[in-house]
């Protein structure tokens, strides 16, 4: 056992305690606080596997932006931050057999594929090499410029609307 | 062995290092394990020892900037003044409230202390001592801001104090709107140099010629939105001692409030540093490729520099209201930021291969170009401000 193997059995016990931590706890800050656990315990999984782009966009987005916006959505909205209604309801037993569906799902298709095993730079071929292939294959024609411009158009819109409906109307 | 302790000190003291532990019979594996540590724990003491001599630096320069002494008393000119003010902190009863969040409270100011010491790990103290040569490194410095905007927030929420509440959604109000223009100033180095990593922007500096002169007007945004992300005065609406008391860490006593000082000035000084890598050449110096520890003399100058300047705002600019602070980002930082943006990439994907002096001076022009019609249009909306201010209102008739 190689430290890497050390740190993704750590990080990985830390993405789900916390995750079971999110849905089980009664106030929803700590709610907040134990998904940022998980995300960050995620981009602990990113840089182990070399991908430090990944692993930092992680980190930047998820808790950067999207958590501190729960958090801050939370506090806004809610006086009493403590929730005492039961934690399940009734259609938990097909949520229990989608998620045993998707968890078999994802465990065939890695069984079936042949990168298991290897390092991750071998399958890269170089760390840095990864960074300049994303941003080449996100800016050029015959790879993804398509849907990073819709996706871009998408947001611009999400911002004008946004915009629109916090506007002062008078 | 072509290498000696003064052209390549870390990799000598790790070859001994090494050496010696495996030869008291350690694998290697666990050998370069325990190296790494060390020098972890090396870095980190390292800019907590430095931490220490900035709480006498900071307050050595306010004193001078409104005209007083400052720490006198202990020490040649006050010099060991922080450690009465350590053992003050250390002895001072730690209060936690009874209402508070205890195990979120008691984190918070660890996880504020700890986004800071993340940044050193990417801090290129001189061509060969260096925490790592991250690829992402400049993301990297986001990422870590995105952590003390956590610990912030969470020491206002976990205080169960309502000025701390309202510090910490002044704070994050100011950080998310200041990351934008940021981030902006932060891929103007990436665009001249061609990589997000600090070495690879240095050694373009080392070979070329300092980015401060070919973007004058990016190391300015970048320099007042590090002021805003640090929170630190004109911006420090965060802490506003005369409207909230002092923000988020109002409810911290002792060391606790110490860890959020003691990062907040290391912030700082790390954000000197940021600032010295990306337009000042980082550890680039007369003799500097040849002997490392003078590379990293030259940019710890070259950091306190840059810490020095944002003190220099810090005591002299007054606090501004928050409406006109995220108008400011908003209005002005934020369009100027993509300008500056847009200028400078067609400006180096068009001259980049017309050799030195076109370059540089194109890149220089078009900044000062860009910074002139900023001014004229600025001052085009003041007149127009104050025409309507002037204008003679309609009486009321009588």
């Amino acid at each position: 056992m190689d430290a890497s193997q050390v740190i993704f059995i750590l990080s990985a016990a830390l993405i789900i305690a916390s995750a079971v931590m999110v849905v089980t706890t009664g106030n929803l800050i700590h709610a907040a606080l134990w998904l940022i656990a998980s995300l960050f315990g995620v981009a602990i999984l990113y840089a182990v596997l070399e991908a430090g782009f990944l692993a930092v966009v992680q980190v930047v987005v998820y808790i950067g932006a999207i958590a501190i916006m729960f958090i801050f959505a939370v506090m806004l909205t809610r006086k009493e931050m403590r929730d005492k209604g039961p934690q399940v309801n009734s259609s938990w037993p097909v949520a229990a057999v989608l998620g045993l569906l998707t968890f078999g799902g994802i465990w065939v298709i890695f069984s079936k594929w042949d990168g298991l095993g290897k390092l991750p730079a071998e399958i890269a071929g170089g760390s840095n090499a990864t960074l300049n292939q994303l941003g080449v294959a996100l800016t050029s024609p015959d790879a993804f410029v398509l849907p990073f411009e819709v996706a871009s158009v998408l947001l611009l819109a999400a911002l004008i609307g946004s915009v629109y409906i916090a506007m002062n109307k008078k | 062995m072509d290498f000696t302790f003064w052209t390549d000190p870390i990799k000598v003291v790790n070859q001994w290092l090494m050496f010696t532990l495996t030869g008291w019979g350690l694998s290697g594996a666990v050998a370069s394990v325990i190296a790494n540590l060390l020098g972890i724990v090396l870095l980190i003491t390292a800019a907590m020892v430095l931490d220490i001599m900035l709480v006498w630096v900071e307050r050595k320069v306010v004193a001078r900037f409104q005209g007083r002494l400052g720490p006198n008393r202990v020490g040649p000119f006050g010099l060991f003044q922080p450690f009465p003010d350590i053992i003050k902190l250390i002895i001072k009863e730690d209060i936690t409230p009874d209402g508070a969040d205890k195990v979120v409270y008691n984190m918070a100011p660890i996880i504020s202390l700890g986004s800071v010491i993340f940044l050193w790990a990417v801090v290129p103290l001189a061509s060969t001592i260096y925490g790592v040569d991250l690829n992402v490194a400049l993301l990297y410095l986001v990422a870590a801001g995105a952590l003390g905007t956590l610990s912030i927030i969470m020491a206002g929420w976990s205080s169960n104090n309502k000025y701390a509440l309202l510090g910490a959604f002044r704070q994050v109000a100011a950080m998310i709107s200041f990351e934008i223009p940021m981030v902006v100033a932060l891929l103007i180095p990436t665009i001249i140099a061609g990589s997000l990593s600090l070495q690879d922007i240095t050694n373009a500096q080392v070979n070329g010629v300092w980015f401060i002169w070919l973007s004058p007007l990016g190391a300015l945004l970048f320099l007042v939105s590090a002021i805003a992300e640090l929170g630190r005065s004109p911006f420090d609406l965060n802490e506003g001692e005369s409207e909230i008391v002092s923000g988020y860490h109002i409810e911290y006593t002792g060391m606790k409030f110490g860890l959020f000082y003691a990062g907040e000035l290391l912030h700082a000084f790390t954000f000197g540093g940021f600032l010295a890598v990306m337009f000042f050449g980082g550890w680039h110096g007369p003799l500097a490729s040849q002997y490392p520890l003078l590379g990293a003399f030259y940019f710890v100058v070259k950091a306190m520099i840059g810490y020095w300047l944002i003190m220099w705002v810090k005591y002299t600019v007054p606090r501004i209201r928050i409406d006109h602070m995220l108008a400011f980002n908003w209005k002005f930082l934020t369009p100027l930021g993509f300008a500056l943006l847009i200028v400078t990439a067609i400006a180096h994907s068009l001259l980049k291969d017309l050799g030195f002096w076109p370059y540089l001076l194109g890149m220089l022009a078009s900044n000062i170009i860009l910074g002139w019609i900023t001014i004229e249009f600025l001052r085009a909306s003041a007149r127009k401000q104050r025409m309507s201010v002037q204008a003679p209102k309609p009486v009321a008739q009588h």
